[in-house]
């Protein structure tokens, strides 16, 4: 009796233990994706690289020679308020308007059910920021360009949105380039703060409702405005600040880019 | 029943760890080794060697890559070229580093010895982890010159490299982290803890100071340990030590912070080997340890964020910069500092270029 017990008490204990470790591996409800996908414009225009040249709030022309930037951290939002968070460690992006398949991806593995909205970070999160290498690979290898110098090597840290380009309003003696790159993700420095441009957005789906379900596949359209990047909070000039990187002023900028994207359509596939 | 339980509790945990067992692959390939060694003398490390312990493949990619000149643009700066090991790993002679073409850049050269202790690297601690630090002189248009992206490439469509990632790493794949981690290893056991102040310290044979040296290192920790702490005599933080501002007018530490309250603050150097590392400061201004303590004694200036323990009350009221000294004071510190040098450091072959 004793015995048999025993062995009753080591299948079930060797059950529960492959149970718990393979966790991940066992479907327990029905799980979908979702893919995004970032639309780069200038106002009501397309953008178009070098070629076009636009106008900013401030009646300045210029021409976007490079525009990318970082979003991570995925929330689904419910009808009901409720939310479910993605993973974060798989969800990084790099939008580059230069590599269009940049531009979609698909996030995987969210529960099956109604969300009328998502919310993400632009930019790397200070734990991912202060991570160890290892946990840094693809779009974060600081190491590894596939995202050319999205990475401040003297100031450890990851731009989060890089706007460059050429503008008359820009010094001559600049060539009349002008560039942001914004990032700063707040700290890291013995507990002194240091600029944060993290930046968080929430765009509702305008009242519509993807659907995921193992069948169902929606697709989000997004639409990301290199003009709200000129003009939110603070109106941008290129003629007084045509090169901004890390310094007091960029959070401005970041202030103005939480305003760019947008929800424009979405498909159900 | 108690003895059931625990039995139970005890099958239970086995099960955890066989069904564990079963859902990962066991891939041994490269057992560590007693590489990085901690002297009895110091501290705790701070780097997280856990998640990166040096390997004798790993410490050998480590090595190739520091001596090799394919990590800047043109092939003609490896790592060695401003850490050569004879002087602690510095720039000999040069107060500010010279890099490609001939560029020179603004900053001196700090010694790389003992970085499983350091936290927040280079003079104003832009960069937050060890394994961070090559892409900066990498990328640095006056050092390297050269895009870490472009580095790997390189090292990808080598002779030499796949094979030594392979041996360290498990198979031949090359990229950012693993390039940057094996750099780390061989860093990390660039240990120096064997000066005759440490044999001293740890009553070993050999461990001897003189009468000067002895008094040397009492007025040290009396005059000089608010910032060069502990057994790696430095507290790690950034400070401003009243030099002089001039020539680049160097903010140090504010350029990475933007934060006021840093404007002019450098890290606290170590002084492990400081006989070899001249010449000193950020940019190298002073050439002899007797120039430096010449400073402290009469010319720090009363510049912004000029640090506190610099600025001493008497029992008269007034403020005395800088730091009392006589000049036998002076010489004994000199003295005890020499016996920081660690010449098995200087010329082990494990860090020396084949």
């Amino acid at each position: 009796m004793r015995s048999r017990l025993l062995l009753l008490f080591i299948l079930v204990s060797l059950g529960v233990g492959a149970f718990l470790a393979c966790q991940n591996e066992v479907g327990t409800a029905e799980t979908g994706s979702l893919t995004l996908r970032f639309d780069n414009v200038v106002g009501n225009q397309d953008l178009a690289l070098g070629t076009v040249t636009y106008q900013n709030a401030a009646g300045e022309p210029f021409t976007v020679t490079k525009f990318n930037y970082f979003v991570s951290n995925f929330r689904l939002i419910k009808a009901d308020g409720t939310d479910y968070v993605l993973p974060q460690a798989n969800n990084y992006f790099l939008i580059q308007e230069d590599k269009p398949a940049s531009q979609s991806f698909t996030l995987t593995g969210i529960p099956g059910g109604m969300y009328t909205g998502i919310s993400f970070l632009i930019g790397v999160d200070s734990l991912r920021s202060l991570a160890d290498i290892s946990q840094r690979t693809g779009v974060l290898d600081p190491g590894l360009g596939t995202h050319e110098a999205m990475y401040w090597e003297w100031n450890s840290g990851y731009i989060f949105l890089k706007l460059e380009g050429t503008s008359a309003a820009a010094p001559a003696s600049q060539n009349n380039l002008f560039f942001y790159h914004i990032g700063g993700f707040g700290g890291g420095y013995n507990g002194k703060k240091t600029i944060n441009n993290l930046r968080t957005v929430t765009i509702p789906f305008n009242g519509n409702t993807a659907q995921i379900a193992a069948s169902n596949k929606p697709r989000i359209n997004l639409i990301a405005d290199v003009l709200n990047v000129f003009n939110g909070s603070t109106t941008l000039r290129i003629a007084q600040h045509s090169s901004v990187m890390f310094e007091d002023y960029s959070t401005n900028i970041a202030n103005n880019y939480t305003g760019m994207i947008r929800y424009k359509d979405m498909q159900n596939q | 029943m108690n003895m059931r339980m625990n039995l139970k509790r005890g099958l239970g945990g086995a099960g955890l760890v066989l069904g564990l067992m079963a859902c990962h692959s066991t891939d041994q390939e490269a057992q560590p080794e007693q590489l990085f060694q901690q002297p009895a003398n110091f501290p705790q490390p701070i780097y997280a060697l856990d998640q990166n312990r040096p390997t004798v493949a790993g410490v050998a990619l480590g090595k190739a890559l520091f001596y090799d000149g394919i990590l800047s643009r043109d092939g003609s700066i490896s790592c060695a070229e401003c850490h050569n090991q004879a002087y602690a790993f510095t720039h000999h002679q040069h107060d500010v580093s010279h890099g490609i073409d001939n560029q020179v850049g603004t900053r001196n050269a700090l010694p790389i010895q003992n970085l499983a202790w350091a936290s927040d690297f280079f003079w104003d601690g832009g960069v937050h982890s060890l394994d961070l630090v090559p892409i900066a002189p990498i990328e640095n248009p006056v050092e390297m010159d050269e895009k870490t992206t472009n580095v790997i490439s390189k090292l990808r469509a080598s002779a030499r490299y796949p094979s030594l990632f392979k041996a360290a790493f498990g198979s031949d794949e090359i990229n950012g982290p693993r390039f940057l981690q094996a750099l780390s290893q061989f860093m990390l056991t660039m240990v120096s803890g064997n000066s005759r102040y440490d044999k001293w310290v740890r009553k070993e044979p050999g461990g001897t100071l003189t009468d000067d040296e002895q008094a040397g290192l009492t007025a040290f920790r009396t005059k000089c340990s608010g910032c060069h702490t502990g057994e790696l005599f430095t507290d790690n933080r950034f400070r401003n030590n009243g030099l002089f501002i001039q020539g680049s007018k160097d903010e140090g530490r504010a350029h990475v912070t933007e934060l006021p309250e840093d404007r002019y603050t450098f890290k606290v150097p170590s002084l492990r080997n400081v006989e070899k590392t001249l010449p000193y400061m950020h940019d190298g201004r002073f050439y002899s340890l007797e120039a430096v303590l010449d400073h402290y004694a009469e010319n720090v200036q009363r510049t912004e964020n000029l640090d506190p323990l610099l600025m001493q009350t008497d029992k008269s009221g007034q403020v005395r910069l800088g730091i009392a000294l006589t000049a036998d004071e002076k010489r004994q510190i000199i003295a005890f500092l020499k016996t920081l040098t660690d010449d098995q450091f200087l010329r082990d072959p494990r860090f020396a270029v084949q």
